[in-house]
């Protein structure tokens, strides 16, 4: 018998038309919406979705004519479940018993889940979670039923990964789009292990990624890995953000080379990549683990567009001054606009957007509880406006960054 | 009397809205109360114990006025008539 399920209306919805650009912006007390139109000059938000819990986990799922959004609300008190909306935000569906759950033999209780991820295209009812402690849930049924992954939970090494500042957890999950059963994911602390065979069988995949903490600082696993991305038009293109260190892989993470050439700090969380072009990625410096603000007091974004061989520094619109920030390792996203539109969090609250690929930035909006996960998304199979209570508009205009 | 939970304002979407729950049973134990209730309202069974079967590390429950973690946990004893309270505990952030 399918769970029962509780569909709890809300007092906000963002209204939507295909073709539409959404931010799903997770934070430590709640989701929020953010919707415009593709030139992505106005911007309207609604939420905040379950107020006071943190979403660190939120995911657009537009295949099989889908318009899902995901999330991940975890409370302090109640635990950590996933519910989804399919009015954007007008109604959510949270089982009463929660989906993903460790099962009584593993000896594990659920923390957080930290992303959610859809499968390929191919396979329109797959989806994963990676959770805290570090594990890889997958749903076939398209989340109806969750199942803790054997492979990786059975690892050797899991035994010896650590809890990084964050805790014990699975942040990142790459699902290769050309080569079927390769799935790359990210544990912090753990490193970077990658299945070619579907997650039946897992390899840790750290050659050249160093740290700065251990003794031996070229060990096979136990790095962490503060976010990974690849470009889906060539994913064995990665680059990689560590703890300490900035990396790129041409080869799907068998070996990783130092690409910190030119920034103010190889430290970081976040990391973005161009929709198009594989040479182009982003990040934002952070000073120091000891510190963990922006060099200088200064917000700025590095891009890349030689995979790595130089970074420069991309401030307009961003402040310059007195601007002690940090982003975290899944609040920023890249739309698939041409041009690009990237978009990053911050832990003070302020929500940055840039559409001319990071050349200007705008303040999108201010005032948010920390920004822990930005995802972009285009809207797809709305076919018509949800009919939810009217979305606040932001004046994303008249805050435009000095 | 019957054994009845106190419910919190947060988990009242998993008990139908009502902020009483009085059981049919009695039960011997904290244990045995809390898997009652998970019979009726199973969302809220979920949401004060972890998948291991252990009350969540920032719920309180009390019998009475003993927070059952000074009483024997869930094995504590339930006095027939005894009200339980689910309380979120002072935490947050």
């Amino acid at each position: 018998m399918p769970a029962k399920k509780l569909k709890t209306p809300t007092s906000s919805a963002l209204s939507v038309r295909d073709g539409d650009t959404l931010l799903l912006v997770g934070t430590m007390k709640g989701l929020f919406l953010f919707g415009s139109r593709p030139n992505r000059r106005r911007w309207s938000m609604a939420g905040p979705f379950f107020p006071g819990s943190s979403v660190y986990g939120a995911a657009f799922d537009t295949r099989a004519g889908r318009k899902r959004i995901w999330a991940a609300p975890s409370s302090m008190h109640w635990g950590a479940e996933l519910a989804w909306s399919d009015d954007f935000g007008k109604t959510w569906e949270r089982p009463e018993v929660p989906l993903v759950r460790f099962p009584e033999s593993s000896g594990a209780a659920l923390k957080n889940i930290w992303q959610i991820a859809p499968g390929r295209a191919s396979e329109p009812d797959l989806l994963y979670c990676g959770v805290e402690p570090s594990a890889l849930f997958e749903s076939r049924d398209a989340g109806k039923t969750w199942t803790l992954n054997p492979g990786l939970w059975g690892h050797p090494h899991r035994e010896k990964w650590q809890p990084g500042g964050g805790g014990l957890c699975l942040h990142t999950i790459l699902v290769d789009p050309s080569q079927e059963g390769r799935l790359t994911i990210a544990i912090s602390t753990g490193g970077v292990y990658r299945s070619d065979d579907g997650g039946k069988t897992w390899q840790a995949r750290n050659q050249g990624v160093r740290m700065e903490y251990l003794p031996d600082p070229y060990p096979e696993f136990g790095q962490c890995v503060h976010k990974v991305v690849h470009h889906r038009a060539r994913p064995g293109r990665l680059f990689l953000q560590n703890h300490w260190g900035l990396y790129r892989s041409d080869d799907g993470g068998d070996t990783w080379k130092d690409v910190a050439n030119g920034v103010p700090s190889d430290f970081g969380f976040c990391m973005g990549i161009h929709p198009r072009d594989p040479d182009t990625a982003y990040i934002v410096p952070i000073h120091s683990d000891g510190f963990r603000c922006t060099p200088d007091g200064r917000l700025r974004v590095y891009r890349t567009r030689d995979a790595g061989a130089s970074w420069q520094p991309l401030t307009r619109g961003l402040p310059q001054k007195d601007a002690l920030e940090t982003v975290l390792r899944d609040a920023m996203a890249v739309d698939a606009f041409d041009p690009a539109g990237i978009y990053f969090g911050t832990r003070s609250g302020k929500l940055y957007g840039s559409r001319d690929e990071g050349r200007t930035w705008t303040l999108l909006h201010e005032g948010l509880p920390p920004i822990v996960c930005v995802k972009a998304a285009t809207a797809e199979n709305v076919r018509s406006r949800a009919r939810g209570v009217k979305s606040r508009r932001t004046t994303a205009r008249t805050r435009r960054a000095a | 009397m019957a054994v009845r939970f106190l419910i919190p304002g947060p988990l009242r979407p998993f008990s139908g809205g009502i902020s009483f729950v009085a059981l049919a049973a009695s039960p011997a134990t904290v244990a045995d109360a809390i898997s009652a209730l998970g019979t009726a309202y199973p969302g809220l069974k979920e949401r004060i114990l972890t998948e291991q079967g252990e009350v969540r590390p920032h719920v309180n429950l009390f019998v009475a006025e003993t927070n059952i973690r000074d009483g024997g946990g869930l094995a504590m004893r339930v006095p027939e008539g005894a009200e339980i309270a689910i309380l979120p505990a002072v935490s947050g952030g």
